[in-house]
């Protein structure tokens, strides 16, 4: 008994002292802080984070190897508190969300009766699954499975339903889809994607130039989260409030509602959110990547500017916008008349870009009071010419420039931006038949003319406006002078008394398609008018270009913008990009510019990432009614109902012309649901065909 | 030579550790989800297994027998198993930390283990000499290790099986392993 004590009092001695003298003499340096780190992971050994197991990823965090937030499942507060051990400050990471692509799930056609192994993968095995469209959600929930926080659930439509709140953006659905339809990624990231043939749009999605998800964002209206859908419009757009008052929507002409109803009110939908938000008093808050520490100069604060500058702002970068008017907006403000976009929700508009963190410096002029060399100087590393197009064309007239009563619509407007008096007389004409001219004529009736005329030289099919500023214009007495090409000026003394102007019939088609006028020879005709407006086209002012040898290597085009990239936006300076009115295709509308803004900061954010800026092969290049996926522009729906889209609330005509007061008005929540409830969330190839259960 | 041949063959397929004896099924279903962890928790099991066996052999035969202290054998193996597993790691991860990073978060998991405890014993008990004991030991591990790695080719599969809701998880790990367990039978005859 006593033997047997001693053996095993003596085998633990032995081996406690062995083991003691191993850790000394084996002795490896560990960082205490290795252990505390440790501490604050939640210990799963999940392996989310890449290292194999809390342990390994806390050495890594303390090797510096890893950030502080390398942990996926535990979430910010493990970040903070990993930080606090490392006396790092963590900044609010930014999370990451699983997102749902396809549309479709269990509305897209089959091509065959499954009854196998109720997996996805198993089913994707057999061509790509049962589906029709080849990209579509196969429905049977493997992603749902493989959730270990219970962040999604099956909804009704066969699809995964994601709940953000419980998403840790581990990436184990996205690991598992076979399709490919869950992409989980940081909002920030997600500021970098353009549309691609792989993508999965809808027609009206594919055909914004600023690639808003649109049926998204109605769904979130349908469902009454106006919160969720303002934000999704603006991780592609900042300009809500205006861009719903001002955009001529192009989306809606691809709208599929079409082929059975009208299309949906989109743009209608986009400023009713807008304006909710604004209604609230306070911008919602946007995510921020962490600085990086790069300085960009954006020369100019139009709809490209302030939208590079918003994109390169939420990617981290720190940004200063040069603007040479007074006030931020660029055309938005200069250009568009209070009436259509009031100043103080434009101001309201900017004022939550800026918010951000980015700095301004008003009544600067580039190539006057600052130029390339003093940019360089002050350490910005990259520079967006988003210059705008503030000179107009030519109508070609003698004397157009002497006679006084003669001027160009953008002159003619930004008076009235800039506050100066605008001295006018009784009649009025304009020539052009883009939305320019009928903000001039609009304008002007509100000045007090009582006569106004548009003089376009073809007919009202081929005007380039929206039809919904042509109707307005004529509700407001305006006169349309079609088929008329202006030919000379009379002036008495040097002032403008008459426009004489030729009679024209329309011939055959150009290369843009549209019909090309000819005229009638000796029909001239005089108009007696007191001012003439010119808004036939707009071009970009360049002249900084000759200002000093370091700029004077950006090249011109010969419809004198700026030549660049068409996919990058770079000029033949590397550091220097082109956006908006000034990039190669010259001025746009608004939603364009938008657009090109984010695509101008795309690049600079690959640029200093050492990434390339070229886009994949596969990149979608839509233009007017051309470059849809294809399939996508299907031409037959059964069973929709008719139901007609809302109508456009306006002011009263006979009120509206004596005030500068906005005139189109915002719809009311019960309209909005009803129209947010016609969209049939097309995809690409399938659309709900329980939409009309929904709208019955 | 050919009877440490036949040891081997014995040790790795007929009486296989895990499905023959039925020992160390705690990692045999804990960590056979995945191939890559269970290569890992095999070359550590060979690893520790080897060295446990030797050692254990040593103090059984020139410590216990000779102190006719052969009932203190459970007691006395199980803390020189731990002590050894301690040791083990303190001087990998100074001397080799290849090796360390390798096996590194298997090693505190083995000290636990019946299937090492279980060699060591039936080592003595089948009255080994130390080259046989050696053999066994390794052998034996080896066996563990291919049978982890056979049920984590299962498991993987398995994922993506329909499998009744109620046999889900760990039950289909059972019911794996015991017709494994059927099939390794199959190598009776062999010697």
């Amino acid at each position: 008994m006593l033997s047997a004590l001693l053996f095993l009092l003596a085998l633990g001695v032995i081996s406690g002292i062995l083991l003691g003298i191993a850790s000394k003499a084996f002795y490896v340096y560990e960082d205490p802080r290795i252990e505390q780190v440790e501490n604050c992971l939640p210990g799963a050994n999940c392996g989310g984070c890449g290292y194999a197991g809390c342990g390994a990823a806390a050495g890594a965090v303390v090797g510096g190897k890893a950030e502080p937030d390398v942990c996926i499942a535990g979430g910010n507060d493990v970040a903070q508190a990993v930080a606090a051990v490392m006396g790092m400050v963590v900044e609010m990471a930014e999370p990451q969300f699983a997102l749902q692509t396809c549309a479709g799930g269990i509305r897209a056609e089959t091509k065959f009766n499954y009854l196998g192994i109720n997996d996805c993968r198993a089913l994707a095995l057999l061509y790509r699954g049962d589906k029709e469209c080849e990209k579509a959600c196969l429905g049977l929930g493997t992603c749902f499975r493989n959730c270990k926080f219970g962040a999604i659930t099956m909804g009704t439509q066969g699809l995964p339903i994601f709940h953000s709140e419980f998403c840790t953006g581990c990436g184990k659905c996205e690991e598992v889809c076979p399709n490919g339809t869950i992409k989980v990624q940081r909002s920030t990231e997600r500021i970098l994607e353009f549309n691609t043939y792989s993508d999965r749009l809808a027609p009206c999605q594919q055909t914004c130039p600023a690639e808003i998800d649109i049926p998204k964002y109605i769904d979130h209206i349908k469902n009454g989260r106006y919160e969720q859908a303002v934000l999704t419009i603006k991780e592609r757009n900042p300009f809500i409030l205006s861009c719903g008052r001002v955009c001529p929507h192009p989306c809606e002409e691809m709208c599929r509602r079409t082929l059975g109803d009208d299309p949906v009110s989109i743009n209608q939908l986009k400023r009713f959110v807008a304006d909710y938000e604004m209604n609230t008093g306070r911008h919602l808050q946007i995510p921020i990547g962490s600085d990086t520490g790069h300085k960009i100069a954006v020369i100019g604060a139009g709809p490209a500017g302030l939208s590079s500058a918003y994109f390169l702002r939420r990617l981290g970068h720190s940004v200063t916008i040069y603007e040479m008017q007074p006030k931020l907006g660029g055309m938005l403000y200069y250009g568009i008349p209070e009436y259509r976009l009031p100043k103080k929700i434009l101001g309201w508009e900017i004022q939550g870009i800026l918010d951000l963190g980015i700095d301004v410096r008003t009544n600067v002029k580039f190539g006057v009071d600052f130029d390339l060399e003093s940019l360089v100087a002050s350490g910005y590393e990259a520079v967006i010419l988003a210059v705008g197009a503030w000179k107009y064309s030519s109508a070609r007239l003698d004397r157009e420039d002497e006679t006084i009563g003669v001027e160009g619509g953008t002159i003619y407007l930004e008076r009235q931006g800039l506050g100066i008096p605008n001295p006018i007389g009784k009649t009025v004409g304009v020539i052009g038949g883009g939305n320019t001219a009928m903000d001039a004529a609009r304008s002007s009736v509100r000045l007090g003319a009582e006569k106004v005329y548009i003089i376009y030289r073809r007919t009202e099919k081929e005007m380039p406006a929206n039809p919904e500023e042509i109707e307005a214009a004529k509700e407001e007495g305006i006169e349309f002078l079609f088929l008329a090409a202006p030919n000379n000026i009379i002036d008495k003394d040097g002032r403008l008394t008459h426009l004489e102007y030729l009679k024209m019939k329309l011939g055959e088609p150009d290369d843009s398609g549209r019909r090309r006028p000819i005229p009638i020879e000796g029909s001239e005709t005089r108009l007696p008018l007191d001012n003439l407006v010119l808004a036939i086209g707009q071009y970009s002012d360049l002249s900084f270009v000759d200002s000093n040898r370091r700029i004077s290597g950006v090249e011109k085009t010969k419809w004198n913008s700026i030549k660049c990239d068409e996919d990058t936006n770079q000029t033949s300076i590397p550091y220097v990009f082109a956006a908006g009115d000034a990039f190669i295709d010259g001025p746009g509308i608004a939603v364009e510019a938008i657009g090109n803004g984010r695509q101008a900061a795309r690049s600079i954010h690959l640029l200093f990432s050492d990434e390339s800026m070229k886009f994949s092969k596969d990149k979608l290049r839509v233009k007017g009614n051309k470059g849809h996926i294809p399939g996508t522009i299907f031409d037959k729906i059964e069973g929709i109902d008719k139901k007609g889209r809302i109508s456009l609330p306006q002011m009263d005509p006979k009120v509206r012309i004596h005030s500068v007061d906005e005139v189109d008005l915002t719809i009311s929540e019960e309209e909005a649901l009803k129209e947010a409830n016609r969209c049939m969330n097309c995809c690409l190839t399938c659309y709900d065909k329980d939409a009309k259960k929904v709208n019955a | 030579m050919s009877d440490y041949l036949l040891m081997a063959i014995s040790a790795i397929f007929i009486n296989n550790i895990l499905l023959a004896q039925y020992l160390g099924n705690c990692p045999f279903l804990g960590v056979s989800k995945k191939m890559d962890t269970a290569t890992g928790m095999g070359m550590a099991v060979i690893f520790v297994l080897t060295l446990a066996g030797v050692i254990t052999w040593i103090i059984d035969v020139y410590l216990l027998c000779p102190m006719d202290l052969v009932y203190l054998r459970t007691i006395v193996f199980i803390l020189v198993i731990a002590a050894l597993v301690q040791f083990v790691e303190i001087f990998l991860k100074k001397m080799v930390p290849a090796l360390y990073a390798g096996l590194g978060i298997f090693l505190p998991l083995i000290t636990t283990n019946c299937a090492v405890f279980g060699v060591a014993v039936i080592n003595v008990r089948e009255g080994f000499n130390f080259m046989e004991a050696l053999v066994f030991s390794f052998t034996s591990a080896v066996g563990f290790a291919l049978a982890l790695v056979l049920m984590a080719g299962l498991r993987e599969r398995m994922a993506t099986a329909r499998i009744p809701q109620v046999l889900e998880g760990t039950a289909i790990g059972l019911v794996t392993a015991g017709f494994m367990s059927l099939a390794f039978l199959g190598f009776m005859g062999m010697v």
